[in-house]
């Protein structure tokens, strides 16, 4: 009985340590974040003052700077503009390509499905120089749509092969019952297949959008002009002049772009971890 | 209510394989609970599949109340079926489950409580709307399942081993359920499994399927007392049919109809020396294996079934006198394996 007692606090203590180091872990950076916003430089390049906490006043400044001398807004709407429209293009393309390949072909979608997820393996760096050419023939060069058709490149092949995964595990008897009460093929992935899938397709809107806001090679080569940019190019071209970095302005702006994405992440983890399907079939 | 018919149905899958099924013809009568059993491949769901729509026929057609619905989708065939995982949706509750047809069918939405709760209530599971198909046990997803397939009142049922997912004890009674409900609502159903047990019980009549073939189809009396073939001589009956080999022909009988010789008093009998080799102690009955001794069939494999009311003494190692009356003998011919004439003992 006490060894058992002994044995339970045991596990609880190293249960509760190992979350306390992950979550320092992972909150770190946003601390870090918040604090280097709002420390005056002066209290920033002190080498001897406590780098964790506030060594003098807050400010504004850094705020201030990013909002008033650079195009921030602009190129957070850019980012959102180009992740929406990627999202959509994405989904539109892979969801059907990825219910066609994990159903309806058999053997054959297989080893297509993994082909398909290889291109997605080719790294940016080795195609931004072909690519720079095609987006110039196309005359999209300096302009958001450049990126708007590269990068559905990288997420269609990543978000067909998660789907695949997601559409076989959905039993095929669902399909056919839903096809037997009352819908035609059509209607029974969209009314049946697509509400399951829901985790899966969440996964896939999230992963496209943050590929949209942390891609840089792309962004860098296809777009000049300050007010076209990415925000994740925008702000470390812009906030860092020579060899001058603007450290508080460069952490709000980090800290302003990653925060929402932090928080859909949050709101939909349920989502994510849910065994959807748990329930249909014994 | 709608009669089902199969004219030569086949199904290919793989061409120059052999057919999933091969040349099926039948023809349920109205209101009629048919049985397909068959061991696991001997096509019975490929051919529920194909009379449901799911599945293409390579050829043959299908009839549903007189009409060709080889062309029509699974909605158009005024089919409901139930499937063996039950496939409800999961993301709705058991409400919005039964009510699915109905919304999928496009019926006034007016009408879906009424109908939900008709369905609800004949299977006895008007609490549980509320609820997801996972919060619940398998005998009561299987009644939701079935609510689901008759709320938009079905011209023919299909189900597919609907039973094979509960345990032993609840399949006996969901049985019986399964059986009330049919004669309640009194529509033609199509029923797949493997289980002679449940074909017996609740078929009205039974269609014996081996490699995507017929081979027979007759009241469970017929096909249990009359077997077509060898095959279903021993697929049916637990356990199976002796069966002797004897120049041309192939003689079988029931073990419960192999007994001890001084318990079958007057005069047509075929005899027997026993020698019991060992004995299964069933509660209600005892299953004694052994071989025959002597004559024609030396050393044969022959099983015997006694009720718990015979006496005892047929002990492993034991040898006595067991005969078979001469009208409990069947004769199948041995090249064709199919029924043949009976012929006077000693069958030459």
């Amino acid at each position: 009985m006490q060894r058992g007692g002994f044995r339970t606090i045991g596990a609880r203590i190293v249960h509760v340590s190992v979350l306390v180091v992950f979550t320092i872990l992972l909150a770190f950076p946003f601390y870090w974040m918040v604090i280097a916003t709002f420390k005056q430089n002066i209290d920033l390049y002190t080498v001897e003052n406590n780098p964790f906490t506030f060594n003098a006043k807050p400010t504004l400044d850094h705020l201030r700077l990013l909002f008033g001398e650079t195009q921030f807004v602009r190129w957070l709407g850019n980012t959102a503009l180009v992740g929406a429209l990627v999202v959509v293009i994405t989904l539109l393309l892979a969801v059907p390509a990825a219910y066609a390949l994990a159903r309806l072909t058999g053997r054959w979608g297989q080893h297509l499905g993994i082909g398909i997820f290889l291109t997605y393996l080719i790294p940016p760096t080795l195609l931004f120089i072909p690519l720079s050419r095609v987006v110039a023939l196309l005359g999209l060069q300096d302009t958001i749509w450049s990126v708007v058709l590269v990068y559905p490149s990288m997420t269609i092949p990543f978000s067909i092969w998660l789907l695949m995964g997601f559409f076989k595990s959905i039993p095929k008897e669902l399909e056919d019952a839903a096809m037997v009460d009352g819908l035609t093929r059509f209607g029974a992935f969209i009314r049946m297949v697509v509400p399951i899938s829901v985790s899966g397709i969440l996964t896939v809107v999230i992963f496209s959008f943050t590929l949209v806001t942390q891609e840089f090679v792309y962004a860098l080569t296809f777009i000049s002009p300050e007010s076209n940019q990415m925000v994740g190019v925008g702000i470390p071209i812009f906030l860092v002049r020579g060899d001058v970095y603007f450290w508080g302005s460069l952490m709000a702006a980090c800290l302003i772009t990653s925060v929402p994405i932090a928080l859909l992440y949050n709101l939909f983890l349920d989502r994510f971890i849910a065994g959807f399907t748990v329930g249909a079939v014994k | 209510m709608a009669v089902v018919e199969t004219r030569n149905l086949t199904k290919v899958f793989k061409e120059g394989e052999l057919g999933a099924v091969n040349k099926v013809s039948l023809a349920t009568h109205e209101g009629e609970f048919l049985v397909f059993l068959g061991p696991s491949g001997s096509g019975k769901t490929t051919l529920l599949r194909m009379i449901a729509g799911l599945e293409t026929p390579t050829s043959g057609e299908i009839l549903i109340g007189g009409q060709v619905v080889n062309h029509l989708t699974p909605r158009e065939r005024r089919i409901a079926m139930v499937f063996q995982s039950y496939a409800l949706y999961p993301h709705l509750s058991v409400y919005n489950n039964i009510a699915f047809p109905l919304k999928a069918q496009k019926v006034p939405r007016e009408q879906h409580r009424t109908k939900v709760e008709w369905a609800a209530g004949l299977l006895g599971i008007g609490k549980l709307l509320g609820r997801k198909p996972r919060e619940l046990s398998g005998g009561e997803r299987q009644r939701v399942a079935l609510a689901r397939a008759i709320v938009r009142e079905p011209a023919v049922f299909l189900l597919d081993e609907p039973l094979s997912n509960l345990d032993a004890k609840l399949r006996a009674s969901a049985r019986e359920e399964l059986e009330q409900f049919h004669k309640s609502v009194g529509t033609t159903t199509i029923y797949v499994t493997h289980d002679q047990v449940e074909a017996m019980a609740m078929g009205d009549r039974i269609v014996v399927l081996h490699q995507g073939v017929v081979r027979q189809i007759g009241t469970p009396k017929d096909v249990y007392e009359d077997p077509a073939d060898t095959f279903v001589a021993t697929f049916l009956g637990s356990p199976p049919m002796n069966l002797v080999e004897f120049s041309d022909v192939i003689v079988g009988f029931r073990p419960e109809s192999f007994l001890p010789a001084d318990l079958l008093p007057g005069a047509k009998h075929v005899r027997f020396r026993y020698k019991v080799n060992y004995v299964e102690y069933l509660g209600a009955e005892r299953v004694l294996y052994g071989a025959i001794e002597g004559r024609h069939f030396e050393s044969k494999e022959i099983i015997s079934r006694l009720s718990w009311t015979m006496p005892a003494g047929y002990d492993a190692g034991s040898v006595h006198d067991f005969s078979v009356a001469e009208s409990d003998l069947r004769f199948f011919d041995r090249k064709t394996e199919k029924r043949a004439d009976p012929r006077p003992y000693p069958w030459q």
